[in-house]
């Protein structure tokens, strides 16, 4: 990751940028025109614009406008309360299931905007996987928790050979090859969240978002999930929400901090976050001075 | 400092006013035992005069008894009329008729509204129909019967090609059905309730829709809640006395509860013939008398199973998450 590219503004999202500008404090302009340069790697495929969120009549996001390239694992941190769950939540519509929540912007993927009229949220999320904070496997036997997204979504296919795929992949395959048939509850915690990214990775979505995943494991669960996570960036678009500032270090290419009141304050390769943060907010809550 | 010694030193669960608030509450449990055994061991000795094998032995002329494999395996039961005969099988077959149709209305109807309740009604619908569905399950249910009576036999007998008598099973079965679907609802709405909300976010996350989460993550997970809200509410179905009595008469024949025509015809089951027996002019030395009893403790032995069989599937799988 280099910093060289940081005049290349290319991409269509300079005219967004200026429009977050009239309304935006100067702190936050500079982060967009920071986070808006092309990225190092693959193309944009998620592109937030002034995306707001209320819950009844609190705002729990304000103004998010960032932009995810596709092939890399993008980190959110930020202190608790911020809005980085419920961002998430935007980018796969989970908060439509939310009776009192209401979204406002536009959140493109791959080029097009998720909340138009005409876009089905079951099948958004069909290209769209997430792995949830607590492991969350179904009473079901670990065979069936892996082959449910496929035929919740009409997959034909060797169910055997993407399920062995699958487990390989989230690398649980050599834990669990022998004990397909058993319940998936029996399993440890970090092997039942590992269970959860293979289930998501299975239907072949093209991103995935993950919310603090590694949170309910112990350190060698949580290191083994890290590792995973590097691997997955490879096939698929990783967004992932973490309290844990070494594991964004350790893992991501970008990280957008969220800051109390639902601000997204600076979004940049995740050197640059830490090395040498714009604000001094953010230099703050990485280094444990607030948050 | 031996001020706070003797404080901590005080007995408060051994003064006189513990003592007694314990032994109140004792006895009101016991009471509630005492009866409850009491009513057993009539049932149980009412019915032991009631066969040959033991009746004789307890003072009974043997012309007053019946023999147990003659109540267990014949198939004519005519308490008030000569010769009097005591078959099970009729008032069973009755019951098990009873017990299958009113299955057929209930099972699905009330799994479906729980399913809508818990899935699908916003709180406003939820807060209005819940009450609803209460009131449905106090009604009387020698309503329900009446109901039946009514409402229920008349248009079937325009629905049905060869009209059906006054009396039939299949408007009891309908009307008991009816009267069930509170209960199966509102157990099976609680299991379905207690599945943790990140089992349905799981399924929503992986593409599916709604009638999806409801049928292959909700149910499955709620399924030994559903299993014992049916197994409860077929125990009650059985149970029912009044409603029955009404609708499909005081005729007892042996039925295949398997064949649909039969459910045309008026039968009457074991509850329904305990009432006829107790409302009957019968001599409180004959077997008619004691049959009463033998037909309390076949009821109340077939219901007492199926509580256990629910309390086991309850308690076998309610660890399934969590
Ligand atoms: N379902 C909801 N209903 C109402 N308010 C909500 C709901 N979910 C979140 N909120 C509110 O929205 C704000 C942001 O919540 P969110 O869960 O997105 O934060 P977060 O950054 O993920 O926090 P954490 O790190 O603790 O998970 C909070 O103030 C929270 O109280
Ligand atoms: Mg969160």
């Amino acid at each position: 990751m280099t910093d060289g590219h940081s005049e290349a503004e290319t991409e269509p999202n300079a005219t967004t940028d200026s429009a977050t500008m009239t309304d935006d404090s100067e702190d936050e302009l500079k982060t967009h025109s920071a986070g808006f340069e092309s990225p190092p790697t693959g193309e944009t495929i998620i592109e937030a614009e002034d995306v707001n969120v209320w819950y009844d009549d609190d705002r729990a996001l304000e103004d998010i406008s960032m932009a995810v390239p596709e092939h890399n694992v993008t980190a959110i941190i930020g202190p608790s309360g911020c809005g980085k769950s419920t961002f998430l939540r935007c980018i796969n519509r989970m908060n439509d299931l939310i009776d009192d929540a209401r979204v406002d912007g536009t959140l493109k993927l791959a080029g097009k905007n998720v909340y138009d009229e005409d876009v089905d949220p079951v099948a958004l999320r069909r290209r769209v996987g997430m792995v949830f904070q607590k492991p969350n496997p179904f009473p079901k036997s670990i065979y069936d928790n892996v082959t449910y997204g496929l035929e919740m979504q009409g997959i034909d296919g060797d169910y055997d050979a993407i399920v062995e795929d699958a487990l390989r992949e989230a690398a649980l395959w050599d834990e669990v090859s022998d004990r397909l048939h058993e319940s998936g509850l029996e399993l440890s915690g970090g092997q039942q969240q590992r269970l959860c990214i293979a289930r998501a990775i299975a239907p072949d979505p093209e991103v995935l978002l993950m919310d603090e995943p590694a949170s309910a494991l112990d350190p060698v669960a949580t290191s083994q999930i890290e590792d995973l996570i590097a691997e997955l960036a490879e096939e698929y678009t990783v967004v992932i929400v973490t309290h844990n500032m070494q594991q964004a270090a350790r893992i991501s290419d970008k990280t957008a901090v969220f800051l109390t009141g639902g601000k997204l304050v600076e979004f940049d390769d995740t050197q640059k976050i830490f090395e040498n943060p714009e604000h001094q907010r953010v230099e703050d809550y990485i280094t444990g001075k607030f948050g | 400092m031996s001020s706070i010694t003797s404080d901590l030193t005080t007995r408060t669960a051994k003064s006189p006013r513990e003592r007694l608030a314990r032994w109140f509450f004792f006895a009101c449990a016991a009471i509630s035992i005492v009866v409850t055994i009491g009513i057993v061991v009539v049932l149980v000795l009412g019915a032991l005069k009631f066969f040959r094998s033991t009746g004789v032995a307890l003072g009974m002329a043997p012309g007053d008894t019946v023999s147990l494999s003659s109540y267990l395996l014949e198939g004519k039961w005519t308490p008030g009329s000569e010769p009097q005969q005591f078959g099970l099988l009729a008032p069973l077959s009755a019951t098990v008729m009873l017990m299958l149709g009113s299955a057929i209305i209930a099972l699905p109807l009330g799994l479906a509204a729980a399913i809508y309740l818990s899935e699908y009604a916003s709180d406003r619908m939820r807060s209005f129909l819940k009450p609803a569905l209460e009131i449905l399950a106090g009604v009387p249910t020698v309503v329900y019967g009446f109901f039946a009576l009514v409402y229920i036999t008349p248009l079937l007998d325009q629905l049905v090609p060869l009209g059906v008598g006054t009396f039939n099973m299949v408007s009891a079965c309908i009307v008991v059905g009816i009267m069930i679907i509170p209960m199966v609802t509102s157990i099976s709405e609680d299991a379905m309730n207690a599945v943790p909300d990140s089992l349905r976010q799981a399924g929503y996350g992986l593409g599916a829709t709604k009638f999806d989460v409801s049928t292959t993550v909700v149910v499955p997970s709620a399924i030994s809640g559903i299993a014992s809200s049916y197994i409860l509410a077929l125990s009650r179905a059985i149970g029912e006395t009044m409603a029955v009595a009404i609708a499909a008469g005081s005729q007892s024949t042996v039925m295949n509860p398997l064949n649909p025509v039969a459910y045309f015809s008026p039968n009457s089951p074991i509850t329904a013939q305990m009432i006829q027996l107790a409302t009957g002019d019968i001599s409180a030395q004959g077997a008619a008398y004691h049959a009463m009893f033998a037909l309390g403790l076949t009821l109340f032995v077939v219901t007492l199973a199926m509580n256990v069989v629910s309390e086991l599937i309850s308690s076998r799988y309610r660890e399934v998450y969590r």
